[in-house]
């Protein structure tokens, strides 16, 4: 269960985040939606323990994030993968910040690579790697330490449209067996919808809370075609009109 | 299977350079620019001999000892510079006040403090080619997107890890790019450190047939110094391309 509690941040004198409190079960997922610079970078670097609050917490199974642990795992911007380690090692790399030995922590970072549809790939760099590919080892990366809590930063937004619904439906299909809850922080609408069990939309900055809608259809394979996200898609387009 | 382009390249070069020279000597009348055939004739003829492995053996070991410790020294205090702000803020200004100074007009002072033998030459190599390093690897480390950082520190990372995962693989190219273009400077500060108090070395092997007008001798020595300039060049690229693979991949 994640809880954060009245979250305020500001970077030389200037609030970026302001009073943000909500919570997290432990098989839910809850998309963030904001405008472009609102803050939900800082948003997650609060809740991935990378920064601290000014004032406020965040608590994850009741224990205060106040630090990077191995418990929580956190997707960056541009996919956060090394250029100068191959995909096997940059996927391995926090099996062997904990301590795992070589040949397990190879082994499972095959598995997960498996999973996440991209073998066989394991010995080149990042850099010889589409978006999309790269965008899989990254995911691989955050899955394979088996973390209590998955934190993605816009991941899919330099991707194309295909390629970042078939990576959403990847995602989901992970999420599914594991159950991992997960805080997604997006400017599209469109993919709130998809991997949000709960949506929350932020203000412009300083980002706070303005509303949260539940997202009955969340799960489902063909949600795009429902009546039921296309209802939802209007009311969250109509919140943020009025805001951003 | 032995990759032919470079061998055709260097192989151009040399028949460029070549041709260069014999017009030069064909120029200057032949004596005090020898031609490229009698030069080479008898850079071959030398290298057929024992002296002249003893000469080269001797400058290379200068060379290569004092490239190792320039690396050596300098690679880790870059590092350190370039991560460690309260470091840095203490030796920048050292560094940068001291950087432009001619450095090789301090041998007669290292040729005082120690002694005639190799140790002063290749501390001097060193220390000048030591600077090289050093600058290019703290700008290189001031210069890692800090989302890196982040991305080890993200999955529990310490600074240990960081220093092993980011800091020393994102530097190498930096350290290597200096050493390799370093190896000019080196040799062309051998030859010099070679020009006093010794009697071995290739650079004491060129001053010495000058002395004698040995044109054809002080071209042997010209052409191993070269030799060896181009073979360290080399040997820095090749363990470049080995440390920073990712630097050299098809198609980047």
């Amino acid at each position: 269960m994640l809880t954060a509690e009245n979250l305020s941040k500001s970077y030389g004198g200037e609030a970026v985040l302001d009073n943000v409190s909500f919570s997290l079960g432990a098989d839910e997922t809850l998309a963030i939606v904001g405008p472009s610079g609102c803050g939900k970078t800082t948003l997650l670097y609060l809740l991935s323990g990378l920064a601290q609050a000014d004032s406020g917490a965040a608590f994850l199974g009741g224990r205060r994030i106040d630090r990077t642990s191995f418990d929580i795992s956190i997707i960056l911007q541009d996919y956060g993968l090394l250029p100068w380690r191959t995909v096997i090692e940059n996927v391995a790399l926090g099996l062997k910040i904990q301590g795992v030995g070589a040949k397990e922590r190879t082994e499972r970072a095959r598995e997960q690579l498996v999973e996440l549809g991209i073998a066989g790939r394991d010995a080149e760099f990042p850099a010889n790697l589409s978006g999309g590919e790269q965008q899989r080892v990254a995911i691989a990366r955050a899955f394979v330490s088996r973390p209590r809590l998955m934190l993605l930063d816009e991941p899919f937004s330099s991707l194309d449209a295909l390629t970042r619904e078939r990576l959403q439906r990847t995602l989901l299909d992970v999420w599914k067996k594991r159950k991992v809850p997960f805080v997604l922080v997006t400017h599209s609408l469109d993919e709130a919808v998809v991997l949000g069990k709960r949506i929350m939309v932020m203000s412009s900055r300083p980002a706070r809370p303005v509303a949260v809608f539940d997202n009955p259809g969340f799960g489902d394979e063909s949600i795009r075609d429902t009546e039921g996200c296309f209802k939802l898609l209007k009311e969250l387009r109509h919140t943020v009109e009025d805001l951003w | 299977m032995v990759n032919l382009k470079p061998v055709l390249r260097y192989g151009l070069v040399i028949l460029t350079l070549g041709l260069l020279w014999e017009l030069s000597a064909t120029g200057l009348g032949g004596i005090i620019l020898p031609h490229p055939k009698a030069a080479v004739g008898a850079f071959i003829s030398a290298m057929g001999t024992q002296i002249f492995w003893e000469h080269f053996g001797v400058s290379a070991y200068r060379a290569i000892t004092a490239m190792a410790i320039a690396w050596g020294i300098a690679f880790p205090l870059g590092l350190i510079m370039g991560s460690v702000k309260r470091i840095d803020n203490l030796l920048a200004p050292f560094i940068f006040l001291t950087y432009p100074i001619p450095k090789i007009v301090l041998l007669p002072i290292f040729l005082l403090l120690l002694g005639l033998g190799d140790a002063a030459k290749i501390a001097m190599i060193a220390l000048i080619l030591g600077y090289q390093i050093l600058v290019t690897t703290r700008d290189g480390v001031r210069a890692i997107n800090p989302k890196y950082y982040d991305s080890v520190r993200s999955l529990g990372g310490s600074q240990w890890d960081v220093l092993r995962e980011v800091l020393i693989p994102a530097a190498l190219p930096h350290g290597f790019t200096a050493l390799r273009l370093g190896t000019g400077v080196s040799v062309a500060v051998l030859f010099f450190v070679e020009s006093f108090a010794t009697s071995r070395g290739l650079g004491y092997m060129i001053m010495d047939a000058w002395g004698a007008m040995d044109y054809l001798g002080m071209f042997t020595g010209i052409l191993g110094m070269s030799m060896m300039g181009a073979a360290l060049y080399e040997i820095a690229n090749l363990m470049e391309r080995q440390a920073c693979k990712w630097m050299f991949l098809r198609g980047k």
